[in-house]
């Protein structure tokens, strides 16, 4: 896997539905195009809301893990 | 900087994106929603904002008609009692107006309803309507004040809050919803 840097992180853990995403579109909107952002939540609906909101927005969700009950999604800006 | 070299967990395999796929040739319509916000109850105004400010930072454009009850809530904090004559002020003394003093359509109890959604909303970290209304205007969406309720309620344009746009009317809504791609009454 390519190593890839990420210069933005959103800490949305502990933030229920919608604030991890408007907290992410917030802070996707300054980065130049390709720049990735790391976004940690708690929010069990995000995994279904982040696959959602990158097919809205054309943004490219790069990579998604879990740890416990911290989900961890690198986007791409488009 | 953080280095991704190593992952913290295996990654989930990712869909690819329909929406990464290269564009048809030829300007991409933005695309929008339209909300007409008019009940001005706690349980509807709440979805309104949650609504409007995910469309927002969706890159949905998103424009709120607020209409009839929905006003209310759109009065700027420092008013309490807003209108012309006794009756228009009995409206808002029997409905106090702004964002914080919304009523529940369901289970209210004298204000019981309203005060333990908000007990709970903090419990599990749901914004409130007022944190969500932020977020709509800083993200960009347009509140649309109606401008037959402003007259019909005594409303004046500097008693609601400044981040609303102009007064506009029924046919305004109709033109808004027919050229979105869809549309709420809430």
């Amino acid at each position: 896997m390519a190593t890839l840097e990420i210069t933005t992180h959103v800490d949305a853990r502990g933030l229920s539905c919608p604030m991890p995403i408007v907290k992410t579109a917030q802070a996707i909107k300054p980065l130049a195009s390709g720049a990735l952002l790391e976004v940690l939540a708690t929010d069990a609906g995000s995994v279904k809301d982040f696959a959602a909101w990158t097919r809205t927005t054309g943004h490219e969700l790069v990579e998604q893990s879990v740890d416990g009950a911290v989900y961890r999604f690198v986007i791409r800006h488009k | 900087m953080t280095l991704l070299a190593e992952p913290i967990a295996p990654p989930i395999p990712v869909e690819p994106s329909p929406a990464a796929a290269p564009q048809p040739e030829g300007e991409v319509k933005t695309k929008e929603l339209i909300i007409v916000n008019w009940s001005g109850e706690l349980d509807k105004v709440w979805p309104v904002m949650i609504l409007s400010s995910t469309a927002a930072a969706s890159g949905v454009r998103c424009k709120v008609f607020v209409t009839f009850w929905g006003l209310l809530p759109f009065v700027k904090d420092q008013k309490r009692i807003v209108g012309e004559n006794w009756m228009q002020k009995m409206l808002t003394l029997m409905q106090r107006p702004g964002i914080d003093h919304l009523k529940l359509s369901k289970m209210n109890f004298m204000g019981m309803g309203p005060w333990m959604m908000g007990v709970l909303s903090k419990k599990y970290h749901v914004a409130s309507p007022r944190e969500l209304l932020e977020a709509a205007t800083t993200l960009g969406v347009e509140f649309i004040p109606c401008q037959m309720t402003m007259d019909m309620f005594g409303l004046k344009r500097e008693d609601l809050i400044d981040e609303m746009g102009e007064p506009a009317g029924a046919a305004t809504a109709i033109a808004m919803m027919t050229e979105a791609d869809a549309s709420l009454f809430i």
